[in-house]
């Protein structure tokens, strides 16, 4: 086995017995990247000389016998959290230049433990989108298939984890953007209860739905990184002051007993038959460990995506307007006067998918419309965070497929928007109740492109949707399987 | 139809954006497909459903009233597209 391929405990355990130091494992995964992202267009930014430096201070604390659980491990951000010293993108052409003077509260807890970051990953422009095609930095390719998309917008994170080019990423989930994309490609994708971990340092999209997770290769290293980087931030007002528990340790309670709900409103006509079938046997599995399976209803589902489209752009228009080509950012030559300069600057720095989506929130928010379209959806919003809330007292997870179809190709969806919006339907509602969930890997498409499974839990269980979701890894194979790179 | 060019150039004067007759004509028929499916959203009753900005209940989050650092002049100018001294520098306001 290579370097490049080992999980954070397996890499640290050989860190710890010094078999190999932290510059070997940065140096493999950057001669790994050389090799393959080419293909993959994973990373928008490679920090070679950094990351070497970061290695050997690694290797310092490492043989003073100061080691955590991410010393010297080489890691990949989403090019939307804020790094030091290190062009953070967000995926636009607005922000191709800048490079922030501070790191956010993510960032500086994984270089405190010691992390090796080694660049920034590609993303849909803004984290708007779900195949990470509307990145300035062209499309990301899915590891498993390069004609298809890794699914967005943390489709970089995700590819890079299953293209052997991080150890663990950090990605964002504004509507399903870690769930899917880790669906997509095979790998363990968390989104953990709103408040759970600070969003200091993470460029905004929608504020009230954003929230920071791990990628990774299986589910020890997800609550690993999950528990590095969770907790409560007074940079962050709306980071929630709950203690963070040892969500390895739990890991191994098991499933024998546990409630398991089937939302009814899940398991559709039109769902894949490649996907229905790996639910129907991730049921089986979980009946065969003990789980109780009972069916529940989410009766609001449906209204979901129409209420995320509207909630969504209106805090994004809102978000955005700070790039004006002013303080930072891109800025268009040759404008008449500060008004022109404004919108010339955002026309040249927004890609598509953003101008739709500020134009839609401007519209939402505009004097006439906004009880029409934005409160009506806050209300819609009330409805479906109180079916979780009732489907909860009933059950201790949910289980549920992540995304209709495996990963589709590029361009598949790009002409029509509401195509491509309609397929985060199973993950949009989880970010407007404000709870966490978990895409596991639980099989494969007759194409060979990998399907996950989704464990939703209660508001800050997240040890429950890591165990269940540990049961399922230990009894299956799926984690395992290396895409044909 | 639920939104008309005229009302897509006004949204996009309310949004700083300067718009191509190309980009006008797409998002016209975008947000008008976009927006027929919100419409669902009006099926259902929410008649004294207390809207929810935030999933998490929000309460102001104070803290002491000290002075604390701050970033500095040159850093915070240091992506300045324009600057003069240690201004951001724009095109003139008032014409």
């Amino acid at each position: 086995m290579e370097i490049f391929d080992l999980t954070i405990h397996e890499l640290h355990e050989k860190l710890k017995a010094k078999e190999v130091s932290s510059v070997e494992a940065t140096r493999a995964m950057l001669d790994r990247i050389e090799a393959v992202d080419s293909q993959v267009n994973a990373y928008i930014t490679v920090t070679p000389e950094q990351a070497l430096v970061e290695a050997e201070e690694a290797d310092r604390r490492i043989a003073a016998g100061d080691i955590a659980s991410l010393t010297g491990i080489p890691v990949g951000l989403k090019d939307i959290f804020v790094t030091k010293g290190i062009r953070t993108t967000c995926g636009s052409r607005i922000l191709e230049n800048f490079v922030p003077p501070y790191d956010g509260t993510a960032v500086a807890k994984l270089k405190e433990q010691g992390a090796v970051i080694v660049g920034k990953l590609n993303q849909d422009e803004f984290a708007m989108g779900s195949s990470n095609e509307s990145s300035y930095f062209g499309p990301c390719r899915n590891p498993w298939d390069l004609s298809c998309t890794p699914g967005g917008s943390s489709g970089g994170s995700a590819a890079a984890i299953a293209a052997r080019t991080a150890t663990a990423t950090l990605g964002t989930d504004t509507g399903g953007s870690i769930r899917q994309p880790a669906s997509h490609c095979g790998c363990v994708g968390l989104k953990p209860t709103y408040g759970r971990v600070s969003r200091y340092g993470v460029i905004a999209y929608a504020s009230s739905l954003d929230q920071v997770g791990p990628l990774t290769r299986d589910v020890t290293d997800s609550a690993l990184l999950l528990g590095a980087v969770a907790g409560y931030d007074p940079m962050d007002s709306t980071s929630v002051n709950t203690p963070v528990p040892d969500y390895v340790a739990g890991l191994g309670s098991g499933v024998k007993g546990m409630k398991i709900g089937l939302p009814k409103q899940y398991f559709i006509e039109g769902l894949d038959p490649d996907v229905k079938r790996a639910m129907d046997e991730a049921i089986a599995l979980y009946k065969s460990l003990g789980a109780e399976i009972r069916e529940v209803s989410l009766p609001n589902t449906e209204y979901a995506v129409a209420t995320y489209y509207i909630i969504a752009t209106a805090e994004a228009s809102a978000n955005l307007a700070r790039y004006d080509g002013v303080r930072f950012g891109h800025r268009a030559e040759n404008a008449r006067g500060l008004a022109q300069m404004y919108a010339k600057s955002r026309a040249e720095g927004f890609g598509s998918e953003v101008k739709r989506r500020i134009m839609l929130g401007t519209y939402a928010l505009s004097s006439g419309y906004y009880d029409a379209y934005y409160v009506k959806a806050q209300k819609v919003r009330t409805l479906i965070q109180q079916d979780f809330l009732n489907a909860f007292k009933e059950v201790d997870v949910l289980l549920t497929p992540i995304a209709p179809t495996p990963a589709f190709k590029i361009a598949e969806k790009l002409e029509d928007p509401l195509q491509m919006y309609l397929s985060d339907i199973f993950t949009i509602p989880v970010n407007l109740a404000g709870t966490c969930g978990i895409s596991v890997p639980a099989g494969f498409s007759a194409a060979g492109l990998p399907i996950g499974l989704q464990l939703v839990g209660k508001p800050f269980g997240e040890q429950d949707i890591l165990t269940a979701a540990y049961s399922f890894e230990k009894e299956t194979q799926w984690h395992l399987k290396k895409a044909p790179l | 139809m639920k939104i008309t060019r005229e009302q897509v150039e006004h949204v996009a004067r309310l949004a700083r954006l300067e718009l191509s007759e190309a980009e006008l004509d797409t998002f016209t028929g975008q947000m008008d497909s976009i927006l027929s499916y919100v419409e669902k959203l009006n099926a259902l009753d929410t008649e004294g459903i207390v809207p929810t900005s935030h999933a998490v209940p929000m309460e102001n989050a104070f803290r002491a009233d000290e002075p604390t650092g701050s970033i500095g002049v040159e850093a915070a100018l240091a992506n300045a597209p324009l600057r003069a001294q240690s201004f951001f520098r724009v095109p003139k306001v008032i014409e």
